[in-house]
């Protein structure tokens, strides 16, 4: 089951670009949160900021806290378990070109010290019926790699591997961007699905797939949360002008 | 759906995680060891070679041939002037012939069977033992000459540098960016004319030092100087004769049981390195610098 | 009637017809007779591959014993190289802080770019007595009983040819290496990590998986380096060619038999044996250096190698 998030008083620097100023929010449990913005507002690095993934650049800094359920993440030294519990899909899919589909999604796994066979299959089974891939690639999984599917079945293995390591949020940064809109409606179907399970918070460009999918809508500018609220409200109420300003498509 | 959740163990997985944490210093210990174990050593050498390389050094290691055996003092003047005829002639021979290659198939050959078949000739030759390129010329020119000669050493030489000029040349002119080559085209210039004087010239630096990186390198060739052209005791301009080299002295000299000349071996070696890190050095500051930032 | 088999293998057209010719000839036709001895002169020409004995003086000329030290001491030094180098490329591109990274990458390319003779010489005057004073007995102490490595030490000998290959071949193994692990693309770095994994297991799974078969080629192209490295090996490997069991003993390779003998060889059939020698060489290192580099290739995509 997911979790909630909570964030408080977040602020990020990429060297000395104060990337985000004080971003303070509620992310409900097994609900999907939709995060929205135009380029280079920040949202990208927030969500990034979530499972500690910014810190793998070496000039990122963040001051505030970020709890996920009970854990304060920023707590422990190591962003290691936090990562697992936090999954994150990106904006191009990035399968393991060298494994297998079969290996692809045991992989987190065999990283936690999996051995036996019988759990392996069960959960691969199972992460890739999450992922709807399963019927397409259930005859294939140990002979196809991960690097030879399409586009949008990669973005699903994707979605698949991170699943199977039992995380209890999911962070999806423009998961459909890069992918035609067949592949886009099949994601946002399994978005729909997955969130009764997990907390997801998706980053988009897209604000008819937010609409679409997300019951609560972040709007960010320029390193700051401008506004957040349930969807429809943003979209056919919002209370700040700059919100209601990229809405309408008058800039962004 | 419904299917029988994980595990717990999955969220708890604590042997396994102390486990994956001692791995992970492990790893880091096993890297800066091994960099440590490499890097140390490495650097004593070089040390080593400047040490003794400059308290061998004089004055006359720069201006007199190497006295009779037993005698002190003495220098390697006749190997520096050797190494200097043998260097120009392989110049004269593989640097054109080199940067002509490298304009063919950074220019003219792009994408083409031929091109790519030039290309990675070049890398293989790169790897021929040079020994086996001293025999080559020694059936080449030594046998019909009848004699050893600088003229033989300084074709195999050349012959050498031509795979590490042709690559270098064309890494660089492929730098050049596109629209300085558009603007020539787009003024109506033809292409071999474009070539040559725009896109040739911008990347001018670059394909120098290439060719100081190639000389650097075949200025401490030993082996192919062995039998073509052989080594002298005195001083000699002929291309027709047998000459001096650097590196073949340094041999000959370390390998004898003289003192004296243990010594001009270390100088001689010290002359070398020096020549070796200005080029290594030049080049990768031109490298790095201008039109042709990125490169390395 | 005396059977000299013809093996001549640089020379041109015999002024005598051999007698094994003539009896060809006598038997069928000529084109057989042709055939017929071709295939001996090959098998005449590659018998010297099979010889463990090189007598020059006698006429014996097995090139075995330089087989033997060249194959030896190159394999010897890709195992003191490759972990080594290897390790420095992990430490290089994923550990290292970015203001020493320039110092010792640039460091690298300057010991790959140093002569064999000086290498030769440093080795001469430094490494051989260090290991005649301090490595070797410990050698023979601890290992003495596996007969690989067993007294006379004279310092001088296949192992130390092989070590001074090692220091050689490292900078190109570990330069190339960087290389590859730098191709692999930033995004396969950030799956490993977001599914929860240690730096460790960065590396091994998102890094080294991935980039394993530039690895493979530039461990094949130190291979090839060693192969062929001719004066720094010809001024530590003890030059006898005799094939023992010892690293410690003296031993002999295939460039150093050709650059120690190429001007001393008195007749035509020493000059052909040591030729066809360098014929070998030749060949071995092409194979050798083709395969490296598409191995290379593969994965850089054809980009020029710097410094090689």
């Amino acid at each position: 089951m997911g979790v909630a998030i909570e964030v408080t008083d977040l602020n990020a620097w990429y060297g000395t670009n104060h990337t985000l100023q004080s971003i303070s929010l509620k992310i409900p449990a097994n609900h999907a949160t939709a995060l929205i913005g135009p380029s280079g507002c920040g949202k990208s690095t927030f969500v990034r900021c979530l499972n500690r993934m910014h810190e793998t650049n070496p000039i990122a800094r963040v001051t505030g806290t970020v709890r996920v359920g009970p854990t304060d993440i920023y707590a422990q030294s190591s962003p290691v378990e936090i990562r697992r519990r936090i999954g994150m899909v990106f904006q191009r899919p990035n399968p393991f070109p060298t494994m297998s589909i079969y290996d692809n999604v045991a992989s987190g796994l065999r990283l936690n010290g999996y051995r036996n066979r019988k759990i392996l299959d069960e959960v691969v089974e199972r992460s890739l019926q999450q992922a709807a891939l399963w019927d397409e690639v259930k005859s294939d999984l140990k002979k196809k790699s991960g690097a030879s599917l399409s586009g949008g079945q990669q973005q699903r293995l994707c979605i698949a591997r991170a699943l199977a390591v039992d995380p209890e949020v999911m962070l999806m940064d423009e998961p459909a961007s890069a992918l035609d809109p067949v592949s886009t409606a099949k994601i946002e179907d399994l978005i729909f699905q997955l969130k009764s399970q997990y907390t997801i918070v998706i980053v988009t460009h897209n604000m008819q797939q937010a609409a679409r999918v997300a019951e609560n809508t972040g709007f960010f500018l320029n390193g700051k949360l401008v506004e957040f609220d349930a969807t429809h409200k943003i979209f056919t109420n919002p209370t700040d002008k700059r919100t209601e300003d990229y809405i309408t498509g008058r800039f962004g | 759906m419904a299917t029988t959740l994980m595990p717990p163990p999955l969220r708890a997985r604590n042997s396994n995680r102390v486990l994956r944490v001692l791995m992970n210093h492990l790893a880091t210990a096993a890297a800066v060891g091994s960099t440590i174990l490499v890097m140390a050593p490495l650097i004593a050498i070089f040390g080593y070679l400047l040490y003794k390389g400059a308290s061998s050094l004089n004055l006359a290691f720069f201006t007199q041939i190497p006295k009779p055996v037993g005698e002190p003092g003495g220098g390697m003047a006749n190997s520096i002037l050797g190494s200097g005829i043998l260097l120009a002639i392989a110049s004269l021979m593989g640097v054109p012939i080199g940067i002509a290659g490298g304009i063919y198939i950074a220019e003219f050959g792009r994408n083409k069977r031929l091109a790519n078949m030039v290309r990675f000739t070049a890398d293989v030759l790169n790897g021929v033992p040079s020994i086996v390129m001293g025999i080559a010329i020694y059936t080449l020119i030594v046998v019909p000459q009848k004699h050893f000669s600088a003229l033989a050493g300084g074709v195999a030489l050349g012959i050498m540098m031509i795979p590490t000029i042709t690559r270098t040349t064309e890494e660089m002119l492929l730098m050049v960016p596109l629209n300085v080559r558009e603007a020539a085209l787009g003024l109506g210039v033809p292409n071999w004319r474009s070539v040559l004087s725009i896109t040739l010239r911008t990347a001018s630096p670059g394909v120098i030092t290439g060719c100081m990186l190639a000389f650097a390198r075949v200025a401490g060739e030993t082996a192919p100087l062995l039998f073509t052209a052989f080594g002298n005791q005195f001083w000699s301009t002929s291309a027709n004769e047998p000459i001096a080299a650097l590196p073949l002295q340094i041999f000959v000299y370390a390998i004898s049981p003289y003192d004296e000349w243990h010594r001009l071996a270390w100088a001689g070696a010290l002359v070398l390195i020096v020549l070796i890190v200005v080029s290594v050095a030049l080049v990768r500051y031109v490298a790095g610098r201008g039109v042709l930032k990125g490169a390395s | 009637m005396t059977q000299r088999p013809e093996s001549s293998a640089s020379g041109g057209a015999d002024p005598s017809p051999s007698p094994v010719r003539t009896y060809l000839l006598n038997c069928g036709s000529s084109a057989l007779a042709d055939r017929a001895f071709g295939a001996l002169m090959l098998v005449c020409a590659l018998s010297i591959f099979f010889g463990s004995a090189w007598d020059p003086v006698n006429g014996n000329f097995g090139a075995l014993p330089f087989i033997y030290g060249t194959v030896v001491s190159s394999i010897l030094a890709l195992i003191i190289a490759v972990p080594l180098a290897v390790g420095v490329a992990i430490f290089l591109t994923e550990m290292c802080p970015d203001w020493l990274r320039g110092f010792l990458a640039f460091f690298t390319e300057l010991l790959a770019a140093i002569p064999s003779v000086v290498y030769g010489l440093w080795a001469v005057f430094v490494l051989i007595p260090l290991l005649r004073q301090y490595v070797n007995p410990v050698l023979i102490k601890t290992l003495g009983w596996t007969g690989i490595f067993a007294p006379p030490n004279y310092g001088i000998g296949m192992f130390a040819a092989g070590v001074i290959l090692s220091i050689m071949i490292l900078p190109i193994i570990s330069s190339l290496t960087r290389e590859v692990m730098s191709a692999v693309p930033h995004a396969q770095r950030e799956a490993v990590l977001a599914l929860g994994a240690t730096r460790w297991e960065m590396i091994r799974m998102g890094v080294l998986r991935n980039a394993r078969i530039g690895i493979v080629g530039a461990v094949i192209l130190g291979l090839g380096r060693a192969l062929g490295e001719t004066m720094a090996v010809t001024m530590v490997i003890g030059n006898r060619p005799e094939i023992a069991r010892s690293l410690l003993a003296p031993a002999y390779s295939m460039a150093s038999v050709i650059a120690n003998e190429f001007t001393e060889a008195s007749d035509e059939l020493y000059l052909s044996a040591l030729v066809e020698i360098g014929l070998a060489l030749f060949i071995v290192t092409i194979i050798v250096n083709a395969l490296a580099r598409v191995l290379v290739w593969a994965v850089t995509r054809g980009a020029p190698v710097r410094g090689t």
